[in-house]
């Protein structure tokens, strides 16, 4: 049975004790000491000088390690079992792809050296532009983004600069949203001054093409859609969708958030979308940090190009280059040149898949998905709203079991961690009641697979004979069910461990 | 048995949705090699191609630095359940990151003197971006003034936050002898319509300017806010912004958790006073509480309505993806070097520095510091001579095995042949010893 780590492990200044230190950092030499004198600290201004030392922390080195090795072990992650948060792509990273990104000669490289000291990163950086620009169908890449939200908010600066450069921009201020998007969607488009147009899902859970032409028209900048949606559906109506925005005279984007379901089958170029995102930290498997990094490289037809943000690597025959010379640039969306330990891991993990790799991914992570809910509805009370065929996730309803034994999705994921299972994302998106959103990607084994569904089976028995259960769980976790109300209170939140008294 | 599960009889079956004619019906070009060891050294071979810091000393930093990072960092940076971990949702089964990242909010707050700190941005650039807006939605004005000695390229980024939001971005100058900012210039353009200033410490210039702490004062008289960029090292001996009245502090945090790797994944930092500010706050926080039952204590993602996924258009940001494994990693290295270990480093890259500018500044036809007043990790070099003379050293200084700094002859013109040098506790004496004597040799050839 499943129990996770509990050290009960204070807080890093709760184990502080006078004089330790855990770190010696280099000192200067005697010469330098005595070229610069004995008073370097004369050299600061008065007015700046901290009074003191800093308040930080006084801890020998092996209690810094074991302190965040203990709380390590107080983590879920993917290296220790399935993770099917939908739409999140937690698929197994490959050992290999750290190997190759702890290489001083990556590591030390500073971003401002002379090119002809960067040709290996600069050549790596060139293939995979050429590598993403394939597998999306596009032109060309910018790998400056550095997650996934970075990259739709490129992608609308790049709407911006296209209606502007038409001349047009000033009516185009409308950016048409489906209903089932993701909430970085609106939330990019609103940053970039884009009024957000809502489209409804029709009753399959598809875009509903005859809404979508009724606010589809000269107000409209783009469309930005993930495809498959979050529900997991195919918008088989694609082709039409574009046309439907390019005759309004937008730009279609694609939302790669969900590409992992169609790598190698079918290309966004090839749909119609003029803009594109990967997300490299799903679909190309780099560690996802506990929130981050990651990389969000955004790919362009042709006639976008000129809008990219500056540098793009190019290569003029004998060597690489920084190519600045877009007059049309939107300029930069990150201070260098893109996460590059993630852009190269996933290099890596492209060029260990290959072409038929590649297609297996989104093959092999749509038929595990699909072996999951077929178990699942089968054996469970779990509803299934909306269309049936689904691709690399699916979003199931808890309408039914919530309405018998009051037992709500929350208290089923918080349950599945006590089995050693993430739990599904849940309550989104909002438009399935109850909703929990499953992905069960291409690394997990059968077994994994069938752990998964003995879960949704088990907490589906649960929630009838002892749905108290459900409701109190997690039982095996390091800690409780936490008071998230509590945590955001205004009279209760504590965002560090010396609370001041909040003014304001 | 799969698909008899499923009730198809292929694979292609599940993708029979998608239109025909646009299915992609060839293989992928893209490269492949079949084995991880033949991946592994493909890679290998390819960055081989690269100098890097470890190869030869080099004297560049302009917000990319290159510290020593503590193994122990490392160490804790490579735990899987960490680095394989996604963003703690599930806050009873990610306590670990939860707490690390209580931390270091807590850390960096601590060490700025802010009520509160986020989980982390992208980068310094976006942090400042984020920064402005934030000052903008507070104040509900729309015109934010930067420092015309801002990083270019961190402008670049600025101007895609602010513009459009609407936000105007204006400069104040530099004086022209002390490099610092022009506080004239500055308060002839601060009014009541600027939402925010932003200064740095140190500078673009590597400049410690003194005139920095009192443009807190110099804002509030106007109702507008101050956003102070730091350096996290260099809080080990410089003043906490939060102590000299910044509203909102953000920092490049790469140089306290991860290596340069050619400028990203980086670590951006914002912190803020005040429950308003709070409020108007960007990406994750952690907040500390304890489970339902009151009985233990526990950490989980808090004010949640400020975000995306929960306001989606009338969210504070977009941002989802952060870099929470170098906020982890920012945490170690903050506990390790402690108070005295961050003072220490504060003062080593202190005197390297101040060395250095010594030992260039005995070069004939070498103006360095080119600013007059207190440098610290930074300082520009002009030299004297005709156009093209720092490219020429630049070029030799490299084919002779140093790297030398940033030129900044295209972004800032009036500075003629001038560079960026960057000098932190990983140069060695004899590095600097070897810079100062072949740019001697080469200037003199």
């Amino acid at each position: 049975m499943f129990h996770q780590a509990k050290w009960d492990e204070p807080l890093i200044i709760e184990r502080s004790a006078g004089g330790k230190k855990g770190h010696n950092p280099a000192r200067p030499s005697d010469i330098e000491r005595k070229i610069v004198g004995p008073e370097p600290w004369n050299n600061v201004p008065r007015t700046l000088l901290r009074n003191g030392v800093p308040p930080l922390p006084q801890v020998s080195e092996p209690e810094v390690v074991r302190h965040y090795t203990r709380l390590s072990q107080e983590n879920f992650a993917v290296d220790l079992g399935i993770y099917p948060l939908g739409s999140c792509t937690m698929k197994y990273n490959p050992k290999v792809s750290e190997a190759i990104a702890q290489n001083p000669k990556l590591e030390k490289i500073h971003p401002e050296q002379d090119e002809s000291t960067v040709q290996g990163i600069l050549a790596l950086l060139h293939r995979l532009d050429e590598f993403l620009a394939e597998i999306t169908g596009m032109s060309r890449m910018s790998l400056q983004p550095v997650a996934g939200a970075a990259g739709e908010y490129l992608g609308a600066l790049i709407m911006r600069a296209y209606h502007k450069s038409k001349g047009e921009f000033e009516q185009r201020r409308e950016m048409i949203i489906p209903d089932s998007a993701h909430g970085t969607n609106p939330a990019s488009a609103a940053m970039a001054g884009f009024n957000v147009v809502v489209v409804p899902s029709n009753s399959e859970g598809m875009v509903d093409l005859d809404a979508l032409r009724k606010v589809a028209g000269p107000r409209t900048a783009g469309l930005m859609i993930t495809n498959p949606n979050t529900l997991g559906i195919f918008e088989k109506n694609v082709l039409k969708i574009a046309e439907a925005v390019h005759d309004a005279g937008g730009l279609l984007y694609y939302d790669g958030a969900n590409f992992n379901a169609i790598l190698g089958k079918v290309r966004p170029g090839d749909m119609g979308f003029d803009i594109v995102h990967l997300n490299l930290h799903k679909t190309f498997a780099t560690p996802h940090g506990g929130g981050g990094p990651g990389a969000g490289p955004v790919g362009v037809r042709k006639d976008l190009e000129r809008f990219l943000p500056v540098p793009l690597v190019g290569f003029d025959g004998e060597k690489y280059f920084f190519d600045y010379d877009i007059p049309q640039s939107v300029g930069k969306v990150t201070a260098f040149h893109g996460n590059i330990g993630v852009l190269v891991r996933a290099y890596a993990y492209i060029l260990s898949l290959g072409p038929d790799g590649l297609k297996a991914v989104a093959e092999t992570a749509v038929l595990n998905t699909n072996y999951v809910l077929a178990k699942v509805l089968e054996r469970t009370k779990f509803e299934l709203p909306l269309s049936k065929r689904r691709k690399h996730e699916f979003v199931l309803s808890a309408r039914k079991i919530n309405e018998q034994t009051g037992v709500r999705a929350l208290d089923i994921g918080k349950r599945m961690l006590d089995w050693g299972l993430h739990s599904p994302t849940v309550y989104f998106p909002q438009i399935v009641e109850e909703a929990m959103m499953v992905e069960a990607p291409e690394t997990e084994s059968l077994r994994d697979l069938d752990e998964l569904v003995e879960a949704f089976v088990q907490a589906g028995k649960e929630a009838e004979t002892d749905p108290e259960k459900l409701r109190s769980a997690p039982h095996h976790t390091s800690v409780g069910r936490i008071d998230e109300v509590k945590a955001s209170h205004p009279k209760t939140l504590t965002l560090r461990w010396s609370n001041p008294k909040l003014s304001g | 048995m799969m698909l008899d599960a499923i009730g198809v009889a292929s694979i292609d079956e599940l993708y029979s949705d998608i239109p025909t004619q646009v299915r992609t019906n060839r293989p992928l070009k893209v490269d492949w090699l079949p084995s991880e060891q033949e991946v592994k050294s493909h890679v290998e071979r390819m960055l081989a191609e690269n100098k890097s810091a470890a190869d030869i000393p080099v004297f560049l930093g302009a917000g990319i630095y290159n510290h020593y990072l503590p193994a122990a960092v490392k160490a804790i940076l490579a735990r899987t359940e960490f680095q394989t971990s996604y963003t703690p949702y599930q806050a009873e089964i990610s306590q670990g990151i939860l707490q690390s990242l209580f931390e270091f909010q807590s850390m960096i707050a601590d060490l700025t003197q802010m009520d509160a700190v986020n989980s982390s941005l992208y980068d310094g650039s976006t942090a400042l971006g984020e920064a402005a807006r934030m000052a903008c939605r507070a104040t509900g004005r729309k015109k934010i003034l930067v420092p015309h000695s801002l990083h270019p390229a961190k402008f670049s980024v600025l101007k895609n936050y602010a513009e459009p939001a609407g936000i105007g971005l204006e400069t104040f100058n530099y004086d022209k002898g002390t490099g610092g900012l022009d506080s004239a210039d500055l308060q002839s353009k601060v009014d009541r319509d600027t939402a925010a200033v932003y200064c740095e410490v140190p500078s673009f210039f590597g400049i410690l300017d003194p005139e920095v702490a009192n443009v807190p004062s110099i804002c509030h008289l106007k109702g507008a806010l101050s956003i102070v960029g730091f350096d996290p090292v260099s809080l080990g001996g410089l003043k906490p912004p939060g102590e000299y009245g910044s509203d909102i502090v953000i920092a490049e945090g790469q140089s306290i958790s991860t290596e340069m790797n050619f400028g990203g994944p980086a670590l951006g930092i914002i912190g803020c006073r005040g429950e308003n500010l709070i409020r108007q706050l960007p990406g994750r926080l952690i907040g500390m509480t304890t489970t339902l039952d009151g009985k233990e204590r526990a950490f989980s993602m808090v004010l949640q309505t400020r975000e995306q996924h929960i306001r989606r258009e009338k969210a504070t940001s977009n941002i989802c993806t952060n870099e929470a494994l170098f906020a982890i990693g920012a945490a170690a290295y903050l506990s390790l070097l402690g108070p005295q270990g961050l003072r220490q480093l504060f003062e080593s890259i202190l005197v390297k520095t101040n060395y250095a500018i010594k030992m260039l500044s005995e070069i004939p036809g070498v103006v360095v510091p080119r600013f007059i007043g207190p440098h610290y990790q930074e300082f520009v070099v002009s030299f004297k001579g005709a156009k093209g003379t720092l490219a020429r050293l630049n070029k030799s200084l490299l084919s002779h095995g140093v790297h030398g700094g940033k030129s900044l002859v295209k972004d800032f013109p009036e500075l003629g042949e001038s560079a960026l040098f960057c000098v932190t506790e990983v140069h060695s004496t004899e590095a600097i010893d070897k810079l100062r004597l072949l740019t001697e040799k080469l200037l003199g050839a």
